[in-house]
């Protein structure tokens, strides 16, 4: 939380809406601890991490939707999920995110 | 989703348990609780936030993760205070200390009495540099069980009033540079001034995990790595 606070206090100020991704659940081997953060604003910025990197950009495409409506969504990466695949989760766990929007 | 008051109490140092129903059409929806019992928000149903509200100032706060909650799944996350480390001495060292530690997460304090030390334009990456005998800025401010002090000065009389302050405050770490032959004189003299030893044992000495470097780098590098480990519960292997 405290490795995004810097940047998600800055887009703010500039009048960006941010989405922020947690890590919400993870099995096996996993990169990154529960309660891990990614921030994502208007602009494109990203901050933080959810995993080695192997989700970011799945996790970052889903999020402008949330940007959009503000509708916060769970979403699960691993590998009995086909999709999985496609975006490269290589660390052979599985992770859950929740995406939400900040609206103060 | 209460990030505003997060924001605030994650900045300010106080504990927050943020409980966020994890299912269902209210996904999101979020309860943040303090320690004392103060809340924000709503699980958008009493009794969960009756029962979330329970869990949360019990005296054993609960782990991150998720957890079912009268029947619902729910992300509980406990937020701690940032750890702080009180630099004591701004030796050389110290400069390279600051900068490792506060990349790995700490609230970074500098605290010499001498002021040709410290400087700003020595530390102009600390969270604070102070200029005042350590004993006496150390028995004014708040030091919690997430409190990390080393310190770095050479000079007793600096540094073993501001020990046995930190000590008797019962801060998580103590580290204290030096050889075994100073570390014995700094055990005589807080014995003398009547610390018990149980305390004096708690003293990290010499500061830091056996990288085997002297350079002031090597030793600060040392030094967060044995902060780390002990931040992650791990007896520290590499120990001299």
């Amino acid at each position: 939380m405290l490795d995004i606070l810097s940047d998600v206090d800055r887009w703010r100020a500039d009048g960006q809406r941010v989405a922020v991704a947690t890590v919400i659940r993870t099995v096996g081997s996993s990169p990154r601890p529960l309660g891990s953060k990614m921030a994502v604003s208007d602009d494109g910025g990203i901050a933080g991490s959810v995993s080695g990197g192997c989700i970011e950009g799945a996790v970052i495409e889903e999020a402008q939707s949330v940007l959009e409506d503000g509708r916060p969504k769970r979403l699960s990466y691993g590998i009995s999920d086909e999709l999985a695949w496609s975006v490269g989760l290589t660390c052979g766990g599985e992770v859950e995110v929740l995406v939400e929007r900040i609206d103060g | 989703m209460g990030f505003d008051s997060l924001r605030r109490s994650l900045l300010a140092g106080e504990r927050v348990v943020a409980f966020t129903r994890a299912e269902g059409g209210e996904l999101g929806a979020r309860l943040l609780v303090w320690p004392d019992g103060r809340s924000e928000g709503t699980l958008r149903a009493a009794e969960l936030d009756r029962t979330a509200l329970g869990l949360a100032t019990a005296d054993d706060l609960p782990a991150t993760g998720l957890r079912e909650i009268e029947g619902v799944e729910v992300f509980v996350e406990t937020f701690e205070p940032l750890p702080q480390l009180f630099i004591v001495g701004a030796v050389h060292v110290a400069i390279h200390l600051v900068h490792f530690a506060r990349r790995l997460g700490f609230r970074t304090v500098v605290v010499d009495a001498r002021s040709a030390f410290a400087t700003a334009e020595r530390f102009p990456h600390a969270d604070e540099l102070v200029v005042e005998w350590p004993a006496d800025y150390l028995a004014r401010v708040p030091l919690h069980a997430n409190t990390y002090c080393v310190f770095l000065t050479h000079d007793e009389k600096l540094d073993n009033p501001a020990l046995q302050v930190a000590l008797e405050a019962g801060v998580r770490y103590v580290g204290a540079l030096g050889s075994s032959r100073t570390h014995r004189k700094r055990v005589a003299a807080l014995l003398e001034n009547g610390l018990g030893q149980e305390l004096i044992d708690r003293i990290h000495a010499p500061v830091g995990l056996d990288l085997g470097g002297r350079r002031p780098e090597e030793i600060a590098m040392a030094t967060a790595a044995e902060l780390v480990a002990v931040r992650n519960g791990r007896q520290a292997a590499g120990k001299r």
